[in-house]
């Protein structure tokens, strides 16, 4: 494969971008007497190039403070920065992966992932050729022109990312982007994200609810309280990389993940709450 | 019994269709050669099929079909178009901007319910020319449905879509051409292809009225100077045209939206 032309554009985290800072950041969410705080006091820096997992149950803001960091929820109290800089709104150096995927149905695969390009006034050719480039990185030559519904789930999640690659982010923001998918695929999808991320060194964000796949990917877990959602706990996962599947059956691991069971569950009986989008209520 | 029937393949259907036309067909010879009179209805003045097929033919021979025809596709293309361009042009603003949707959306919903039929008199006194007045019946019958499924198509464009744009750096306008207008095609041809057909069944009874030329006052003339079989005639014209354009606004917007098709077949 030729990609050195697209690592070498791609290789942002070695040039220190990507940072980010949460300062005790609260997002209230909803109106009147319904208003909640989804996300509590949350202080966080993410050095460039880290791959953080958020991990905590159903509804309990973690999918709220992505939404924030992709500039889709003001901060109702404290800040949000990515390398100094405020976070005002929507940007291509944040790129937003949500669980579901959200290619535009009208377009083909290739002109889904030349979208950022286009948006910035790149000719198409030059667009076209850079959105072969991405779907090669993420395994999926051969399918340009066909139309989003006619790929598989986890065909459809690669798009999706090579979608976000193209704009170069500072940061790539995930939520449980593969929570849809069969063990098996999700397992292999894993294994291509952590494959990307070694060649392009981007910042990830990726909020998850699977122990298991928050211990697989992370630089570093930070597990997150039921609503209001606060920050419980921080936990440095030190595994060497390249990761394979194979440890998840080491000893180390299986520690680590008793210790996030009894973070997340401390009493068997917690009624789970509705699952909130980084868009809000109702917007899965 | 449902299932089986489901399960013909192409050609058996085909002959069970025209099986079943032919037996309505007989059954029409039937009543009205025996000129069969049930007391509530009466089949005495109805013409045969064979009589109605003489018609056809001699209005297919003759230079009138060509007048007739004309005049009605053009008064309904005329309204039709009005009705496209204020439709869409109002319902993508309504969809868009909750400010104009309180403004705007009142008026219309009172309009609404009145069909265009109910129009016909004021039409009559609010445009001297009558070739006027049935293009704006014909307008306000397709104007409705068109609207609603646009504002419909608008409204049920998918959030996260606008809100993965804006992160993939679409601004405003971007976002309304590249996910708004895309998105809220596939009900704008539904609402185009509801609105011919109404248009044509606005246009029929607004010729009727008033005319000299047009499907629906050939189909009224042939009653009032009793030609019977031309009714039938003229009934059957107006069917099949109605049918005939609604489905080529269809097939023209499914051209447009291959992505739809494949989505649909899918689901």
């Amino acid at each position: 494969m030729n990609q050195t032309s697209v690592l070498e554009r791609q290789r942002v985290g070695q040039s220190g971008a990507g940072r980010i800072d949460i300062d005790h950041l609260t997002i209230r969410l909803g109106e009147g007497v319904q208003a909640f705080d989804a996300v509590q006091d949350v202080s966080l820096s993410i050095a460039p190039g880290e791959f953080v997992c958020v991990l905590g149950p159903s509804g309990c803001g973690k999918s709220t403070l992505l939404g924030g960091l992709a500039g889709h929820w003001h901060a109702s109290s404290g800040h949000l920065r990515v390398d100094g800089a405020d976070v005002a709104g929507p940007h291509p150096d944040r790129g937003l992966v949500f669980q579901h995927h959200t290619l535009f149905p009208w377009r083909r695969v290739l002109d889904n992932v030349a979208f950022g390009l286009k948006m910035k006034g790149v000719a198409r050719r030059e667009r076209e050729a850079r959105a072969r480039e991405m779907l090669a990185l993420v395994g999926l030559e051969g399918f340009e022109s066909r139309y989003p519904v006619q790929l598989s789930g986890g065909m459809q999640q690669r798009v999706e990312i090579a979608r976000v690659l193209i704009n170069q982010p500072r940061v790539i923001l995930m939520d449980e982007p593969f929570g849809a998918l069969d063990a098996q695929t999700r397992l292999r999808m894993q294994e291509l994200l952590l494959e990307v991320w070694r060649c392009v060194g981007t910042t990830i964000v990726f909020i998850t609810h699977d122990i298991d796949e928050a211990l697989f990917l992370a630089d570093r877990i930070v597990v997150m309280s039921p609503r209001p959602g606060r920050i419980i706990d921080e936990i440095p996962v030190d595994f060497a990389r390249p990761r394979h599947a194979d440890l998840v059956t080491s000893p180390r691991f299986t520690q680590l993940k008793r210790h996030c069971l009894a973070l997340l569950h401390p009493h068997a009986n917690i009624v789970p709450l509705d699952r909130l989008s980084p868009l809000g209520p109702n917007n899965n | 019994m449902a299932s089986t029937l489901n399960k013909l393949p192409g050609a058996s259907r085909l002959v069970a269709g025209l099986l079943s036309l032919a037996v309505c067909v007989v059954a029409w010879h039937w009543v009205t050669t025996r000129h069969i009179d049930l007391g509530l209805v009466t089949f005495r003045n109805v013409p045969t099929p064979a009589d109605v097929v003489a018609a056809a033919v001699d209005l297919a021979t003759s230079p009138k079909l060509g007048q007739h025809l004309g005049a009605s596709v053009g008064r309904v293309f005329a309204g039709f178009i009005g009705a496209a361009v204020a439709g869409i042009g109002l319902g993508l603003a309504i969809g868009r901007s909750r400010r104009l949707e309180h403004v705007l959306l009142p008026p219309l919903e009172v309009l609404r319910p009145i069909p265009a039929v109910a129009w016909i008199p004021l039409a009559i006194l609010m445009f001297p020319s009558s070739e006027l007045s049935m293009v704006f019946i014909t307008f306000i019958g397709a104007l409705f449905p068109i609207l609603l499924n646009t504002i419909h198509g608008v409204e049920g464009v998918d959030q996260r879509l606008v809100a993965s744009a804006r992160s993939l750096g679409a601004g405003r306008g971007r976002v309304f051409t590249e996910v708004i207008l895309p998105g809220a095609a596939p009900g704008i041809v539904t609402g185009l292809a509801i609105g011919m057909g109404t248009a044509w069944f606005c246009l029929v009874t607004a010729e009727m009225i008033s005319g000299q030329f047009g499907i629906g006052y050939y189909t009224w003339a042939s009653y009032t100077i009793q030609n019977y079989p031309e009714i039938v005639v003229g009934m059957l014209l107006i069917g099949a045209i109605g049918m005939g354009s609604s489905l080529l606004v269809k097939g023209a917007g499914n051209l447009f939206l291959p992505w739809y098709h494949l989505q649909r077949r899918k689901s």
